[in-house]
């Protein structure tokens, strides 16, 4: 199953994406990668590199960026990662993305099926 | 006159240093026209590479600016941990092999620490960031040093260069990072990255002054 992590800024921000996507698809591999160590705002290359690990399979990973520093920082720990190929950043929001992504990965979409969902949800109205 | 690794750990201090004593400073300027976190951020960041420094002293110049950079991305918490981590990994690269640095070796660290910045950042110059006083500091050293002058003059030249950079960053709009979402607003505020980054040549003018 494609793992899914979740860099926002906010702890609150990736916590709460995840449990709206686990509603939806309770077996979903997410980790929520959302501030510093204390909870603090801000974006944690330990903590993102441990979500990776900690959702990675053979499928791959996609990654939930906010902004900034959750994409460069992101970036560099794709770079630093034993697969990098495995792992891609998607542009697009946060919680549809990880609701969407979620259903996705838990009935087998691969990577690419998944990323092009995500990229629909970015364009779609929300009313 | 040739700078050692001693110089460069004088450097490294001096600049963790500078980043504690302006650490309000700076988050006032990021209050203005950002998330208010960039001095805490970089003192956050200096503070773990003072830490480090003892672990790291003994190997070489590359690595030891690696380490830096390393200590950054994973402690500073905000954009500037990406992007002055890759300034410093890319210049330590550069540095392999080297015991001490010429005028020269300086040059590419600065090209490097550019490269660095903007295949990070995705910036370019006039875009209200750090590359707005580190871009006219490269050039003001690259021009220095070819007039013949030695690295401290050179680096004197560039610090000022950079502090006009700063300067300059007040007239423009911000079209990257957080200031960006102001717009217009983020006009006639001083950026709080190319602040940061003038101290980190006027720690290098300091190093080069005591070699």
């Amino acid at each position: 199953m494609v793992g899914i992590v979740i860099v926002s800024h906010s702890q609150k921000v990736a916590e709460g994406a995840k449990e709206l996507a686990l509603q939806m698809a309770s077996d979903a591999q997410i980790a929520a990668c959302g501030g510093l160590k204390d909870g603090s705002i801000g974006t944690d290359m330990e903590k993102i590199t441990d979500g990776i690990n900690a959702v990675m399979s053979e499928d791959g990973v996609i990654m939930l960026v906010d902004m900034g520093s959750a994409i460069m920082t992101s970036e560099m720990a794709i770079e630093m990662s034993e697969d990098p190929d495995k792992i891609t950043i998607v542009d697009a929001p946060i919680v549809e993305s990880a609701v969407y992504g979620a259903i996705e990965a838990s009935i087998g979409s691969d990577k690419e099926k998944i990323i092009d969902v995500l990229k629909q949800a970015k364009v779609q109205a929300k009313f | 006159m040739a700078v050692n690794k001693k110089d460069v750990l004088v450097f490294i201090k001096a600049f963790k240093e500078k980043m504690k004593e302006h650490r309000q400073y700076l988050t006032d300027l990021d209050q203005a026209i950002g998330d208010g976190d960039h001095g805490i951020n970089m003192d956050r960041g200096m503070k773990a590479v003072g830490e480090k420094l003892p672990a790291v002293e003994d190997k070489n110049i590359d690595d030891i600016l690696k380490a830096v950079g390393m200590t950054l991305v994973s402690t500073v918490g905000g954009a500037s941990g990406p992007l002055y981590g890759t300034a410093f990994m890319r210049a330590g690269m550069k540095m392999k092999g080297k015991e001490t640095l010429e005028a020269a070796d300086i040059s590419e660290m600065f090209e490097a620490a550019i490269g660095g910045i903007i295949s990070r950042g995705k910036a370019t110059t006039g875009e209200k960031t750090m590359l707005d006083a580190i871009v006219p500091a490269k050039e003001a050293y690259n021009k220095a040093i070819a007039e013949g002058k030695s690295i401290t003059e050179a680096l004197t030249i560039s610090e000022q260069a950079a502090w006009d950079g700063v300067e300059y960053t007040k007239t423009i709009i911000a079209t990257k990072g957080r200031a960006s979402y102001l717009g217009e607003r983020s006009i006639g505020h001083q950026d709080p990255g190319a602040t940061s980054i003038s101290y980190l040549i006027q720690a290098g003018k300091e190093a080069a002054e005591q070699a």
